[in-house]
């Protein structure tokens, strides 16, 4: 049968057995130690208090604790916040001294240089494809870059709207090729119209928008030449008349803008053919038309206007209406 | 003082629906020999389940036991309170641990417990309805109107149910919300308890730094889950038999009808045998356990249990006692209880209801052979009962002593309407004296 209560007395094992109630007695004079029981404690739990206590109960601070502890802020609060407070004293008691701070950034300015200054990043040289030898020497003018120099500090976006912001460029992309090459692919503006002003003249592309400088006339001699104030804006419409015009020849000297408004075509001998505001090529066609049947430009007149469209008219030179005069009142005279 | 007791169960239902939104309440059943505690956390999953059925768990699906413990209870004694310290320590040993292992802190407490001499009232009323149609008001009315009997001094209701409704001559209406007829009676069970012990009780828990959502009469949430559901309906005694006192309470038609207090429990029966044998409580106590019984037959003559003891001295550690001797020392005990709770059933009219179904639960009601016994005592249909399942239970707190916390757990999740879920006419409050003085008046001139 088993025992009710499990005993908690100490296990106390003899090294030598005791027989009988002489035994005592026979071995008073042996060694005393092997007499001596030797506890054998079944495990710590016995010195504990809590081990002996049959009705645990939490004080009332624990308790308090305890569910102090289980509110969600507080838990929050301590598995997130204790944490991340803990790191930032640290971090900022750190940080707190200047030299430690300079160190720090020293450091990690050390390494980024060293990365950056790998052969694998650095740039060479640049090739510049699609420019004319001056055109060239402008690009390496405004993008000055003393190589080689490392791939990280180079700016290409604003390298490019650099480039691309020179008149003689109409479009430009500029890469890092490998093997360290700076490529810059460059489309270049074509001058197609010569426009002299005041202060010069003047080369612009199809747009208006100006190329170049030339200091003469000549060295464009194929270009057609358009002159006012304002005459810029309107390079597509003067193109468009000039090529209507294309069958005066070499008699078209050039177009001139008149306030800002409307066309002149100049032609030699003084001629002027002074177009309208609205559809300035129709109306230069209709002049064509009569040119052609009958010879009107050939003829001694200033100025034939178109400015009105259902009235156009014509300017005689002066010798013309002295001569006509004549004949008139030879007319007037007679019959 | 009526007013005064509506007003504090109203402030404890309004914590409950606290609790409900905060989605935990802790449930504690204060008992003679333990202090169990479970911690539920309800998710809002309806009664029934998807296709409409009852299903295993017996439809109680809105809750979850996420938390349980239970200590030896301290400081208590026939389920009441006679040492507050020692039994705020063990609430509090209780309740820590429950909360530990549901691992979230719990501020809402609804409690059960079983002594302070319960006493069952029957009320009833008649109103004619103001209307035709019966309101929520006018079910406050009628409930108002119960004539309250002088219960005495220095005792609270713990429980005011309405048990049935009459509309005109149609009787065992549960709800008649919503129905028309000329004058609506009902029938209210009043359960009232000594206010020492309630008060005593929630001091206990207030000490503990909780807020009480609800306190039940543990003889009624035991039978809330030891009775099955058809057994509640058609009528049935459950008999809670705990460590200080034994519960009984009859149910019907789904309400509680009756509920009185024996009080002897299980602890007499231990006080018994260490007085018979000689031996200390907890002994007594692991040998009851162990080997008690009431039915003696021709072995447990020559089976001798061990009954030992640390006097140091050799005879007296190593005394024996057969089992017939036990059982003839617990037996009277046991049957002492059963008859006093025939005597309460009796008082009660048990043998008039329809279905006389007794069910025995609690810790005592593990004593081997008790059935048997209890047969012979109460009536042909005993049986023994243990606690409804509930989700998330541990398996050690599935035994007939939990019926009770079980119980309150349900009570705790779906409770029967109170009276005080209903308001008070406007016409009896005496903070409005304007509208009283302007009522007087028209009633007059």
């Amino acid at each position: 049968m088993r025992p009710l209560t499990a005993t908690r007395a100490p296990v106390i094992h003899r090294t030598k057995a005791l027989a009988g109630p002489d035994a005592e007695f026979d071995s008073a004079d042996t060694n005393d130690a092997d007499a001596q029981p030797i506890l054998r404690l079944s495990g710590a739990r016995i010195f504990k208090r809590t081990a002996r206590r049959s009705d645990p109960a939490p004080s009332r601070l624990s308790y308090r604790f305890q569910r102090w502890m289980l509110t969600p802020g507080i838990r929050l609060g301590v598995k997130l916040g204790l944490p991340i407070c803990a790191i930032a004293a640290a971090v900022g008691l750190y940080f707190a001294s200047e030299d430690r701070r300079e160190a720090v950034s020293a450091y990690i300015a050390d390494i980024r240089t060293s990365i950056q200054e790998r052969p694998e990043f650095m740039v060479n040289l640049m090739a510049i494809d699609g420019a004319g030898a001056g055109l060239s020497d402008d690009i390496r003018e405004v993008v000055p870059l003393d190589f080689p120099i490392s791939s990280w500090d180079l700016d290409v976006e604003q390298m490019r709207d650099t480039i691309t912001g020179l008149d003689p460029v109409k479009s430009a992309t500029v890469r890092i090729r490998p093997g360290g090459i700076l490529q810059v692919d460059v489309v270049e503006r074509q001058p197609v119209i010569v426009w002299r002003t005041r202060d010069g003249i003047d080369l612009l592309d199809e747009t208006g928008v100006h190329v170049d400088q030339t200091a003469s006339r000549k060295d464009h001699a194929d270009l057609p030449l358009i002159a006012g104030k304002g005459a810029d804006q309107h390079v597509a419409e003067a193109l468009e008349i000039f090529k209507t015009s294309h069958s005066l020849g070499d008699r078209v000297r050039g177009l001139v803008r008149v306030g800002e408004r409307r066309w002149d075509l100049v032609l030699d001998r003084g001629q002027r053919i002074m177009l309208p505001t609205e559809r300035p090529v129709r109306a230069l066609e209709r002049v064509l038309a009569v040119n052609e049947v009958q010879d009107l430009l050939e003829r001694d007149v200033a100025a034939v206007d178109m400015r009105l469209g259902q009235r156009p008219t014509i300017r005689m030179t002066k010798a013309a209406s002295e001569d006509w005069w004549n004949t008139k009142v030879t007319v007037g005279n007679g019959q | 003082m009526m007013t005064d007791l509506y007003q504090s169960q109203r402030a404890m239902r309004q914590m409950r629906r606290q609790a409900m939104q905060r989605g935990v309440v802790a449930i504690l059943d204060v008992g003679s020999s333990k202090i169990s505690c479970l911690v539920l956390r309800f998710d809002g999953s309806g009664r029934l389940s998807e296709d409409n059925t009852i299903g295993s768990m017996a439809g109680q699906t809105g809750f979850r036991v996420i938390g349980a413990a239970t200590t030896r209870s301290r400081g208590v004694q026939f389920g009441e309170v006679t040492a507050m310290q020692e039994t705020e320590r063990a609430i509090r040993t209780a309740l820590q641990a429950a909360q530990k292992m549901a691992d979230i802190r719990v501020d809402h407490v609804i409690a059960c417990f079983s002594g302070a001499n319960p006493r069952s009232y029957g009320l009833d009323a008649q109103v004619d309805l103001e209307g035709q149609l019966v309101t929520e008001a006018e079910v406050g009315r009628v409930l108002n109107a119960c004539d309250v009997p002088d219960y005495g001094a220095g005792r609270e209701v713990l429980h005011a149910q309405p048990v049935n409704f009459a509309l005109d001559n149609r009787s065992g209406l549960i709800d008649p919300r919503g129905q028309l007829g000329q004058s609506l009676a009902v029938d209210m069970h009043m359960l009232t308890v000594d206010a020492v012990a309630i008060q005593n009780i929630v001091r206990c828990i207030k000490r503990c730094d909780l807020e009480l959502a609800g306190i039940a009469n543990s003889a009624y949430v035991s039978g809330i889950s030891a009775l099955v559901e058809d057994e509640q309906e058609l009528g049935a005694a459950c008999i809670d038999m705990g460590g200080g006192t034994t519960s009984v309470s009859i149910f019907m038609k789904k309400h509680m009808i009756y509920a009185d207090c024996v009080r002897m429990g299980g602890d007499h029966v231990t006080s018994d045998i260490s007085m018979g044998l000689g031996v200390p409580a907890a002994v007594a106590e692991r040998i009851k356990t162990f080997n008690g019984g009431v039915h003696a037959t021709g072995v447990d003559d020559r089976d001798m249990i061990d009954i030992g003891g640390d006097t140091g001295d050799w005879e007296h550690d190593r005394r024996t006692v057969s089992r017939a001797e036990l059982i003839g020392i617990m037996r009277p005990r046991v049957e002492e209880i059963l008859e006093e709770v025939r005597v309460r059933l009796d008082a009660a009219g048990f043998e008039h209801m329809p279905s006389q179904q007794i069910v025995l639960t609690g810790g005592g009601s593990q004593i081997m052979g008790l059935d048997g016994l209890a047969t012979r005592i109460l009536g042909q249909r005993v049986r023994l009962g243990r606690p409804l399942r509930v989700h998330g239970l541990p398996q050690s707190a599935t035994g007939p002593g939990f019926s009770s916390a079980v119980g309150l757990s349900l009570f705790a999740a779906h409770p029967q309407d109170e009276w005080w879920d209903f308001e008070i006419p406007v016409d009896t409050y005496a903070a409005r004296p304007f509208k009283r003085a302007v009522r007087w008046f028209r009633d007059n001139w």
